[in-house]
């Protein structure tokens, strides 16, 4: 007995003893330990829709282009030497690396990608994401089940390496919209091994059978655990890049991520909760990053329920949110958002909305309600999470003090706050918007009238007739102040109003190099390097 | 014995088909379906979705098939989200994980709650007594979600070679184990000592005492065995919920067992690993359940 502190102290010095944590033993063997939130649904690129599958499928499989390190808009050849649009963007010739092969060594061909398309267009097949594909002529349709023809789509195979595509309008942003993982080819050949084209299901995207053209392939895959991939030999740039391999671990719990992060586990988290982006602010500033991400917050008002089909109501409560204070105190982080669309490229967004009280309460009373006298209790609609709570009841009180309006909030399970979305069943609701790719219209074909994202029952002829005016033309310049002119209408109607741009907290280690901040924060890991960090005194 | 063995089991037969009865409808019933998503899914891509997965059909029809696919082919449905992937899968992945940390929970739960317990009672109304009252306590009160993080940061974060979470190293079963443990252990050891205050008040107990038997025999051989029946029942369903995984747990450590699919699959609408799950646990339950009942009559003359 008189022997146990002495055993008891020889154990905490063997589990206390300096030892190489994950991030310096990986960071010597070239692999990128990344959090990336859950398990994915697929490795299948045609069958998944989320954010921590695109980071997967950007490791497994090359598309056309390749992301740029640092230049949001740069599109450096991937799959394809050369895309040349003709003079009005709407036809595409692609002429595809001859020597790129897929990781079981056969070749990437133009059939690959004919085959690819049309799997995600068969209705059969049901791919969640099939939209992005309509820019294609005919896609729309044959997707639909209007056409059963698929050659009837605008993609010709005009030799093994080679093919043109034919797009609905003009498209000027095109390299922009085949960045997306949903214009990145499955192989043919094994996709047929294990079923038809319009399988559900097919297990060609087991880990054991995955096959793809990117530069690394799957090492092992446990699921909830981890996805290791591991350099591809038969990619055609195999070799020319420093990264071995990367883990991705699916931490769903933010702050068990920031932990990890802490602990040596993870080079980079996924998101970094606004609790810890204090803590880290005051620790270990050099680790936190906080960046735009193409995105916006924002807050949907019904347009068909009294007294929010008043204009000058909708204005009133849009112009009591004092945005700034928002991004401050409860998102710790971001950017006020003064209209829909972020800034990007060339694209201003009109600046529609900011805080100003004394119009606010001269709209509410010209409405008939002064001083709030008379408003109705409406309801804030938010999914069940602390972060919406926080945005909601920062809101709520600034609607009190600035128009002496009283709301109530209401907290829905995710599942069912979405359903009450879809049906309209809402009064006011807390939401947000993320682009699929770097373009105004990924911000505003949303609000168009009948659009399944709309939600809002506003209907504006005006609005969809600068969109529609816009598809037709090809002058940068010229198409976006048709954009910008469509977004000031929707501003000034208000069937929703913006809170802030999203942005981007997350923890990054220093051995990281070339993760450098991206609007869409898609990092290509060919340019990323590990360098070991001197140990901290 | 036997007849009591056969009833039990008819019993739980019943209890589980009501079970899976109840959850299919109640699944059904719940707003939305596995295709609401955030971003609209285009109506004519759900239909297609729906169709595959054969939840277009008629409740009734979409209950019949389900049964009769359960008890034909042993078959609990695929994944509806997770396309190519079955529940079966999911649980059989899983399953092993939560059972190896629920029994090292146990371990910890019985070698700390039990002996803490029968301390006390012996011990009762001296500081022994109220520190191990105190430390059940402090385990019953504070939910998981509290000494998890705490566990992490006081331990993971201080030990280099104990990691605030993951499953990979061989270390990694300990901070959970102790979480799940010390909260189990709270519990047995207030009832065991209950269970042994009652028994040490027995004749029998004093009639040993009178004939001169050693104190530590009398709790070991005559006091234990009537005093743990307490215990012993609130250990059955206890263990079938320690191996069956914790979410909470299973998030704060980032562990792949099957307690996070409890509530992801109702969150995700996943039908089918709901239904599967629910089964699983049930028969978790009513054999743990029957186990514990087996083992009372062991400890307990009277019921046999």
């Amino acid at each position: 007995m008189q022997r146990l502190p002495l055993i008891l102290s020889a154990c905490l010095l063997l589990v206390s003893c300096q030892k190489e944590t994950q991030v310096d033993k990986a960071t010597r063997e070239g692999i990128l330990l990344m959090g990336n939130s859950a398990d994915p649904k697929s490795l299948d690129l045609q069958v998944v829709s989320g954010v921590i599958e695109s980071n997967i499928m950007r490791a497994l499989f090359e598309g056309l282009v390749q992301l740029h390190p640092t230049e949001d808009l740069g599109a450096p050849p991937g799959a394809a030497l050369e895309i040349t649009p003709d003079g009005t963007s709407t036809v595409w010739t692609v002429k595809l690396r001859p020597e790129a092969k897929w990781s079981d060594g056969k070749p990437v061909t133009a059939e690959d990608f004919r085959f690819s398309y049309e799997r995600m267009l068969t209705p059969s097949f049901g791919a969640k994401y099939a939209e992005m594909l309509y820019f294609m002529e005919g896609a729309e349709d044959f997707n639909k089940g209007k056409s059963a023809d698929f050659s009837t789509v605008g993609i010709k195979v005009t030799d093994p390496h080679g093919f043109v595509l034919t797009l609905r309008g003009p498209t000027p942003y095109f390299l922009e919209v085949i960045k997306h993982y949903t214009w990145y080819p499955v192989p043919k050949h094994q996709v047929l091994k294990f079923g038809k084209i319009d399988m559900v299901g097919n297990p060609w995207s087991r880990a054991e059978n995955l096959v793809g053209n990117g530069p690394y392939r799957i090492k092992s895959y446990r699921r909830n655990d981890h996805i290791e991939v591991e350099r591809n030999p038969q990619y055609w740039d195999a070799g020319n890049f420093p990264l071995n391999g990367i883990r991705f671990l699916p931490v769903s719990n933010t702050f068990t991520e920031s932990r990890m992060f802490r602990d040596g586990q993870l080079h980079v988290t996924n998101t970094a909760p606004p609790e810890v982006v204090d803590l880290m602010k005051r620790v270990d500033p050099g680790s936190l990053r906080q960046e735009p991400y193409l995105g916006t917050i924002l807050y949907r008002y019904n347009t068909k329920v009294k007294p929010l089909d008043d204009v000058r109501v909708r204005r009133a409560l849009s112009l009591a949110i004092d945005r700034k204070a928002l991004c401050k105190s409860v998102f710790r982080g971001f950017e006020p958002a003064y209209g829909m669309t972020p800034p990007m490229g060339d694209y201003q967004p009109p600046r529609g909305v900011s805080l100003d009280p004394e119009t606010a309460k001269k709209l509410l009373a010209e409405a008939g309600f002064p001083g709030g006298k008379g408003f109705p209790r409406l309801k804030i609609l938010i999914a069940a999470k602390e972060s919406n709570a926080a945005l909601a009841t920062a809101i709520q009180a600034m609607w009190r003090e600035h128009l002496g309006v009283e709301v109530e909030i209401q907290s829905k399970e995710w599942t069912a706050y979405m359903v009450a979305m879809q049906e309209e069943d809402y009064e006011i609701m807390g939401g947000g918007w993320i682009g699929d790719y770097i373009d105004p219209l990924t911000f505003l074909e949303m609000w168009t009238a009948g659009n399944g994202n709309n939600r809002t029952g506003w209907e504006s002829e005006p609005f969809g007739a600068k969109l529609k005016e816009s598809f037709q033309v090809t002058d940068p310049t010229k198409r976006n102040r048709l954009l910008q002119e469509a977004e000031e209408i929707l501003l000034a109607d208000s069937p929703m109003t913006p809170i802030s741009w999203w942005g981007k907290n997350y923890l990054l280690h220093p051995s990281v190099k070339g993760w450098e901040p991206l609007l869409l924060d898609n990092h290509p890991f060919t340019h990323i390097r590990l360098v070991p960090q001197p140990p901290k005194r | 014995m036997l007849k009591l063995i056969f009833s039990r089991f008819l019993q739980g037969l019943l209890t589980l088909f009501v079970l899976v009865t109840l959850t299919f409808f109640l699944v059904h019933a719940m707003p939305g379906s596995p295709y609401t998503e955030e971003k609209a899914l285009p109506e004519h891509i759900v239909a297609e979705k729906k169709k595959a997965m054969g939840l277009d059909k008629p409740l009734p029809v979409q209950y019949a098939i389900y049964i009769s696919n359960l008890v034909l082919k042993q078959d609990l449905g695929p994944m509806i989200k997770k396309e190519g992937v079955q529940v079966s899968e999911i649980i059989a992945e899983s399953f092993p994980v939560s059972l190896a940390l629920g029994l090292a929970s146990m371990g910890i739960a019985l070698l700390v709650g039990i002996p803490a317990g029968v301390i006390a009672a012996v011990r009762k109304n001296t500081p022994v007594d109220f520190s191990c009252l105190a430390f059940a306590m402090v385990g019953i009160c504070l939910p998981s979600f509290v000494i998890g993080p705490l566990l992490a940061v006081g331990a993971g974060l201080s030990f280099q070679s104990l990691n605030v979470a993951g499953w990979s190293s061989p270390t990694d079963w300990m901070l959970p184990a102790l979480t799940l443990g010390m909260i189990n252990a709270a519990y047995l050891a207030r009832l065991s000592r209950g269970g042994m205050l009652d028994v040490l008040n027995q004749d029998y107990i004093r009639t040993a005492k009178a004939k001169g038997v050693p104190g530590s025999r009398i709790i070991i051989r005559h006091a234990l065995k009537g005093g743990l029946i307490p215990a012993v029942a609130f250990i059955g369903p206890a263990f079938a919920a320690m191996i069956s995984g914790s979410f909470v747990i299973e998030t704060i450590f980032q562990i792949p067992g099957m307690g996070q699919h409890f509530v992801n699959a109702a969150t995700d609408r996943e039908f089918f690993l709901i239904q599967g799950l629910v089964l699983f646990y049930g028969f978790l339950i009513v054999a743990a359940n029957l186990l514990a009942d087996l083992a009372q009559i062991a400890l307990n003359p009277r019921m046999r």
